[in-house]
């Protein structure tokens, strides 16, 4: 009997994810998706570095070893750090500027099944009998071209398909930002994690274009007998290597600018200050975001441009270090004179400073061309950009997974376990990669499946793989606790870290499906730290209780996704199997199909009356 | 807190035991060990942009550690709401202009090496004897192996690159198939091998440094190009000018080689029939595989194995086995153990220096 009404209930709850439109719970859909993938590219990475522990190593093969590292770039970029970080927008930035929902709830939720079937179809190729893509995360053309079996299909539409999804996320939280912050929300008093948002979303609004472009291009020469990268017919590789990178570079500034927002907020809360000099971190971000784009070919210095181009991109690419160094010292000055408390996601912003900065320091060392003539496509690359991306990125998403649990789920993550996770995951973090700068300097180039002994390179290989290793334990005991978290289920109140400063630690954790009763009234940054400092208990609204207009779930958005899934298949294997060109059809016909029942469908949402919201209050009152 | 800066700091120290265990690497195989110009001038780039960027971190570190320690929330302080400072116009102001400064200082030497570095102006250029200026080889990067050819001297050879020390060396770089890239860290940093241009660039040998190294460099293949990409080297043999001159000589005087062994002959048999249709012996440049005229004084076999009959044997074998996706495989009928003993035999013999 009970277990009918707990199947039931399971049921119900993956039909009610499947077709919510909510914000939360779309971002709880992200942040679940992105960190199965993010798993996934992590025992991707641990093959790789048992692999490479030992020199002529025949743990994998070679064909399966490129395998591998291009899925675990692929999976890590697109189908895990991004939708993670867009998983936090997506919970944090309506609340933040006072809004109900983003401005597109449906698109929002086309959004991320457009991602997760994007990421299904690319892990579907390592079942397929051509294997995964084996070209890099990069698939420089020529190779790719060359390539033979489906795994670059795959990837072509695999990161086309989450691609279109990512672009609607962008556009919708610019939308969103522009047009739905609270009364009183200038934009000079945003929070800046709300503020990196803004910029991350103009930057994929901006770069994905052209990846679109490029994957387009690589799919007819690979489906349809296409000649835009086949240099015997005319085409060529290069325009390739310009796509990507155009898109490519900005792409690392749409993780790492989300990334400083997280920081800022964790400095300014656990510092008890507020943010040192926010217009300027505000005309950082934009800065940041706007040299982004001027500083592709930095990719490219050993690709024969000639001297004047490699010689401006690489000064080019020195200006981004002005604003990235005004960031540094403003989160540094943020902390002094402050009260700061060392919370787990304390440490991790104070660890991101040190690591991230050895980042930067070898971004301005690969940007000196004619340096990185011996750097590019060393592990002294490799280094440098995990460096910027786990020392940044990941260090900000765990940051942030501690954070702002509680306010996803009402819980809060044992602490005791978070500050072990910490310490192994950043001993963990600099053994594998510290060491690989010597690696690359050494003449160990990237991407390669093994090595011969007696080219100096055994022992750092062996201590990069134990650092590894620590890493891989660190997660182990991240998805510990957040299981015994949730068992324990011991739910916690508005700002459970006694030092929220921004609009969502005013509401309950997890906030009302339609957060705010009545929208606050903005009255300067951090509002939520003035009205406690004026000792008011909530923020003053602006409106008066009113009946609140919310939109209808839809499972539509599945449905578009699933259609484009089924396409792919059928574009893949169309001359292959007789199957595939009825695939194709019956897939885009779904896709197609559903898109045009939404648009000749009227959907006015509903209305919560107001009498409800009084007895949600009533409600509340009696639970606490 | 405290225990975890101990850490941290253990990590470190580790970390840098390990390096100096390790060294900076083989003089063959390392850039932080330069052996000549080009590779000299960005070793000393990378100290000098590692010296500004060491004075950054040094200041970053000290405040951050500072600010860390001194303004920690102790016992007693749990209501204590410190100043909410706006911001300094002053110090955002100088931590903007110093970075810009330090990125000035740094820029003038990198634009000025990325100039010098890339005049290949002497290429083609004739003395007035009507002689090319300059020495210049021809880089041709295939699925898995390397092809040098003189296009002024009238050579090609393949795997083992021969250069003269002490003379500017212009590479032209292309590619026979997709795209690779000609890296020997020693002598210094990388170029692509495009499918649809030609790359040009030179580098420079110091003859103390070469025997330092023992004469001999490791070339790699720095860009991804298939599973055997890891297996793409290829060896730089350095030597005095008068040395390369000989050297080129008896390159140019090769005349086919007469097996001297019974065993040999019967290899050169086998050779003629299974091998000869992709492998030149001479200086046919039109041949798909790699051209064998002196084999014999090969530094390797097939760029990753150790020069002798037991692994040339195991590579005829199978060569799948060792350089997966390469083009020679299947392409022959197999071998068995007699076959291969009389075909190693013939290849060892393949020499040209007298």
């Amino acid at each position: 009997m009970s277990s009918i009404a707990q199947k039931r209930g399971f049921g119900a709850t993956l039909w009610d994810y499947m077709t919510t439109v909510d914000h939360k719970k779309i971002a709880i859909l992200y942040l679940a998706a992105g960190g199965f993938f993010f798993v996934l590219g992590g025992i991707e990475a641990l093959i790789i570095r048992i692999q490479l522990a030992i020199p002529n190593s025949n743990f994998v093969a070679a064909g399966f070893f490129n395998e591998l590292l291009t899925m675990h770039g692929v999976t890590m970029i697109f189908f895990a750090a991004m939708p993670i970080l867009i998983g936090f927008m997506n919970l944090i930035m309506p609340l933040q500027i006072g809004a109900r929902d983003v401005a597109f709830p449906f698109l929002n939720s086309l959004g991320f099944w457009l991602f997760f079937f994007g990421g299904l179809l690319l892990n579907i190729s390592w079942f397929t009998n051509g294997g995964a893509p084996a070209a890099g995360w990069t698939s420089y053309a020529s190779l790719s071209i060359h390539s033979t079996g489906h795994g670059i299909d795959y990837y072509a539409l695999g990161i086309q398909i989450s691609g279109f999804g990512t672009l609607m996320g962008g556009i919708n939280f610019l939308v969103t930002l522009i047009n739905m912050r609270a009364p009183g929300m200038t934009y000079m008093r945003m929070p800046m994690f709300s503020w990196t948002t803004f910029v991350a979303s103009a930057l994929i609004l901006f770069a994905f274009p052209p990846l679109t472009v490029a994957l387009f291009l690589l799919t007819f020469d690979r489906m349809f007998g296409g000649n835009f990268f086949n240099v015997t017919m005319g085409g060529n590789t290069i325009i390739w290597e310009h796509f990507f990178w155009i898109f490519g570079h900005p792409e690392v500034y749409i993780l790492i600018l989300p990334a400083f927002g997280i920081f800022s907020e964790i400095f300014s809360t656990f510092s008890r200050k507020r943010l040192f000099g926010y217009s300027s971190m505000v005309f950082a971000t934009v800065l940041i975001g706007f040299l982004g784009f001027m500083v592709w070919a930095h990719h490219m210095f050993t690709v024969g441009l000639g001297n004047i181009a490699n010689a401006i991109f690489a000064v080019a690419s020195f200006a981004i270090a002005v604003p990235t160094g005004i960031k540094i010292f403003n989160w540094l000055f943020t902390m002094w004179g402050g009260s700061i408390k060392f919370t787990t996601p304390m440490l991790y912003a104070a660890a991101f400073i040190p690591s991230f900065i050895m980042g930067g320091v070898t971004g301005i060392m690969v940007a000196t061309a004619p340096a990185d003539y011996q750097f590019h496509d060393t592990y002294f690359v490799v280094a440098h950009f995990h460096y910027v991306i786990v020392g940044g990125v990941v260090l900000a998403i765990l940051a942030g997974t501690h954070f702002y649990w509680p306010k996803a789920f009402g819980t809060m993550l044992n602490e005791t376990l978070g500050k072990i996770t910490f310490a192994l995951f950043l001993i963990g973090f600099h053994l594998t990669f510290f060491i690989q700068h010597f690696l690359g300097l050494m003449g160990m180039p990237r991407r390669i499946a093994s090595y011969n002994s007696g080219q100096g390179l055994d022992l750092g290989n062996m201590i990069s793989t134990v650092g590894a290793g620590l890493m891989g334990i660190a997660v182990i005991i991240l998805l510990y606790n957040i299981v015994i978290t949730q068992v324990k289920n011991v739910r916690v109140g508005n700002d459970p870290w006694e030092d929220g400063r921004t609009l969502e630690w005013a509401l309950p954790s997890p906030p009302p499906f339609y957060n705010f009763k009545q929208l606050p009234l903005v009255r300067g940054l951090d509002t939520y730290w003035l009205e406690k400092m004026e000792g008011n208990k909530g923020i003053t609204p602006a409106e008066p209780v009113g009946d609140i207009h919310m939109p209808n779930g839809s499972i539509l958005p599945v449905f578009i996704s699933l259609g484009f899934f089924i396409a792919s298949f059928g574009a893949i294997y169309r001359t292959v199997y007789s199957w595939g060109l009825a695939a194709l059809i019956i897939g885009l016909v779904i896709a197609f199909g559903s898109m045009l029942l939404r648009s000749l469908k009227d959907d006015h949402g509903f209305h919560i009356p107001k009498s409800e919201l009084m007895k949600d209050d009533k409600n509340k009152g009696v639970k606490a | 807190m405290k225990r975890w800066l101990q850490k941290w700091r253990l990590a470190s120290v580790f970390a840098i035991l390990a390096l100096v265990l390790s060294g900076c690497g083989e003089p063959f195989l390392s850039a932080l060990k330069p052996a000549g110009q080009v590779a000299q001038e960005q070793y000393d780039l990378i100290m000098f942009s590692l010296g500004i960027m060491m004075l950054v971190m040094v200041v970053v570190f000290t405040i951050l550690i500072i600010a860390l320690v001194r303004f920690r929330r102790k016992k007693g302080e749990e209501n204590k709401i410190p100043k909410q400072v706006e911001g300094s116009h002053v110090l955002e102001i100088i931590w903007t202009v110093i970075p810009i400064i330090l990125l000035i200082i740094l820029a003038v030497p990198t634009v000025a090496v990325t100039f010098s570095q890339g005049d290949v102006s002497a290429i083609g250029k004739k003395d007035e004897n009507g002689n090319p200026e300059a020495l210049v080889v021809n880089v041709k990067a295939h699925l898995y192996w390397w092809e040098f050819e003189y296009p002024d001297l009238g050579i090609v050879t393949s795997q083992d690159l021969v250069i003269p020390t002490d003379e500017k060396v212009y590479f032209q770089l292309s590619s026979g198939d997709i795209k690779h890239s000609f890296w020997i860290p020693p002598l210094g940093g990388k170029l692509d091998n495009n499918p649809e241009n030609i790359n040009r660039f030179w580098l420079k040998v110091d003859q103390d440094k070469a025997t330092q190294a023992g004469d001999v460099f490791y070339g790699k293949c720095a860009e991804l190009c298939g599973p055997s990409h890891w297996a793409m080297d290829f060896k730089v043999k350095a030597m005095p000018k008068a040395d390369f001159d000989t050297w080129v000589a008896d390159m140019q005087n090769a005349t086919a080689q007469v097996p001297t062994t019974d065993l040999a002959l019967k290899g050169e048999e086998i050779f003629n029939a299974s091998c000869l249709s992709c492998h030149a012996i001479g200086t046919d440049t039109s041949s798909v595989g790699p051209n064998l005229a002196n084999f014999g004084e090969r530094e390797s076999i097939a760029g990753v194995l150790a020069h002798n009959e037991t692994e040339l044997k195991r590579w005829l074998k199978d060569p799948e086995l060792i350089k997966p996706g390469n083009l020679m495989t299947g392409k022959y009928k197999e071998l068995n153990p007699d076959e291969l003993d009389a075909l190693a035999a013939y290849l060892m013999g393949l020499k040209v220096q007298h």
